[in-house]
């Protein structure tokens, strides 16, 4: 759907966006994550045409960002960081506006807007000043005004900043439902929403993609975790002599525990070795309560990646 | 084309939802009204000449107040982003707010049409020169909200564009008037550069080809200059 080749982005000296590669499939929700400045915002305009990259290639489907870029706006929905909308018109009047520049046929117009008020909860305040909306219900209008004319590609700039809890979760739920039949990419700094909406992740820090994949790929592929196993009937030592020499296996620790042995062994991952622990316990008399895989938090990861060196 | 009247039509919606129309509008009719007639019952003629003698004047100030908030604005508030961001391009924008600019200072132009009305009650008044006045007006504000466009695309402060569009029309204005200073050789040149001058042919009822092809040419070159500066932002 979307084909991102060596995309890079000066500002001045400043390099915002380095060398970027990365393609988006049909239907995917992708999660662009990062720290402040590290390139998310730059990226998305790129995509949507706004501003030219130094260098690089964008693919749409199979139109050029520098030739075509008329004809990626039609099937492309965008909406900026904060929702920057025309503060005195109504907010009835701003769907019309914007229908009509999207070339939605007159009679359809009504129907459609209803329709996307519907979806984004914004019929009660139709008839206000976009000016006087509070926060949650301005990025509501300018996901409808995103979604209009059906778009296949959505993209989002931090479309929960600002948002109250509950307002995320219907904002989320309100991507979620858009995310079965169309293409989103949305960018953002918080962890837990890219992993409650988002089906892959790409992390970026200082205009560089340092990890890209699906969360739970994601969350494999980095270095380390742990597994917990609780034993009964067993002590620390001969434990220590049965499971060390395992390969993989890095360390064993005693956590708190009465009357039984909690255990923390830290392990390298991959490989897997959970099968190769599990057979050297059934071969002795201990009593195996807990076995637990502990993943590392995609919150550790994105730290981990992006912290400065 | 269809983008254009949206553009077009959503510009020109904007200046009657705020009150800075009605002030903008109140404020020209005012200070137009009051400078015509406090001389016309002097001067016993029954003409226009004194009321489109001082509009270079007049919408030198006025039209760069209509049109700082037209780019200024957009790109204060960020709205700009959305805007391009949908299937438009940016000579559509361009040409929309182009439009709806000069479609308002028609609109403001309207009521002083009650002038020659009036005028033509207690004597004989020529049509001629005052349809040519009002032709000359009309294109002198085209060229005028071109050049105030071009002054709101460079900035994101109004006041700051509003000071530049009206310097740049006061100086295209004035530009004749100060030619005494200066030497012979480029005095035609000078001369031809005067908005004021122009204006005045028209105004006296001479519809010549070449004022009409200077007011077009300024709006031309004003609005490419918009056109460069909003590519290059991007």
């Amino acid at each position: 759907m979307i084909h991102v080749e060596d995309l890079t982005k000066y500002y001045g000296d400043f390099c915002a966006v380095n060398q970027i590669n990365f393609d988006i499939e049909k239907g995917e929700i992708l999660g662009l994550l990062g720290p402040n400045g590290a390139g998310k915002t730059t990226t998305l305009r790129m995509l949507t045409g706004f501003i030219q990259p130094t260098s690089g290639t964008i693919r749409v489907k199979d139109l050029n960002i520098y030739r075509d870029t008329f004809e990626i706006k039609k099937i492309l929905g965008y909406l900026p960081e904060s929702a920057p909308l025309y503060h005195d018109m109504l907010v009835y009047d701003y769907l019309i506006f914007v229908s009509g520049i999207r070339g939605i046929e007159k009679e359809k117009r009504p129907s459609h807007i209803h329709h996307l008020a519907d979806l984004c909860g914004i019929n009660e305040i139709m008839h206000k000043p976009i000016g006087e909306l509070s926060k949650g219900y301005r990025q509501r209008v300018g996901l409808a005004h995103a979604m209009m004319g059906d778009p296949e590609i959505l993209i989002l700039d931090e479309p929960t900043s600002g948002l109250d809890p509950n307002q995320i979760v219907e904002i989320r739920e309100i991507i979620r439902q858009i995310g079965r039949e169309k293409t989103v990419v949305l960018s953002t700094h918080i962890l837990s929403e890219a992993e409650a909406t988002c089906n892959r992740i790409i992390i970026v820090n200082h205009g560089k993609i340092v990890a890209d994949g699906s969360t739970d790929t994601l969350k494999q592929s980095a270095s380390g975790g742990h597994l917990e196993i609780s034993l009964q009937n067993a002590d620390l030592k001969s434990v220590r002599e049965k499971l060390m020499p395992i390969d993989g296996v890095e360390g064993i620790t005693q956590l708190d525990g009465e009357g039984y042995l909690h255990l923390r062994i830290n392990c390298k991952s991959p490989p897997d070795i959970r099968a190769d622990i599990y057979r050297e316990i059934k071969k002795t008399d201990w009593v195996l309560l807990e076995f637990h895989h502990e993943t590392k938090t995609l919150e550790n990861i994105f730290r981990e990646l992006t912290k400065e060196i | 084309m269809s983008r254009i009247k949206y553009i077009f039509k959503k510009e020109f919606g904007l200046y009657f939802i705020s009150p800075i129309a009605y002030i903008v509008i109140s404020i020209f009719l005012l200070v137009t009204g009051w400078l015509f007639f406090s001389t016309f019952f002097l001067y016993n003629q029954a003409n226009l000449r004194n009321f489109f003698n001082l509009l270079p004047i007049t919408f030198s100030f006025v039209v760069p107040a209509i049109t700082m908030r037209l780019f200024s604005e957009e790109l204060n508030v960020g709205s700009y982003e959305i805007l391009l961001t949908m299937p438009v391009t940016s000579l559509d924008v361009i040409l929309g707010k182009f439009l709806a600019a000069t479609a308002f200072i028609v609109v403001m132009l309207i009521p002083t049409i009650s002038y020659p009305v009036m005028i033509s009650f207690i004597g004989q008044l020529d049509w001629g020169p005052v349809i040519g006045g009002y032709l000359g007006a009309i294109l002198l504000g085209a060229a005028f909200t071109a050049i105030g466009l071009f002054a709101s695309s460079l900035t994101r402060n109004q006041i700051t564009a509003f000071i530049i569009g009206m310097a740049i029309c006061l100086g295209l204005t004035l530009i004749d008037k100060m030619l005494i200073l200066l030497p012979k050789g480029i005095l035609g040149l000078l001369q031809y550069m005067g908005a004021d001058f122009h204006f005045q042919n028209i105004a006296k009822g001479v519809i010549d080809s070449r004022d009409i092809l200077y007011s077009l040419s300024i709006s031309f070159v004003a609005l490419y200059g918009t056109h460069i500066v909003m590519q290059e932002r991007n």
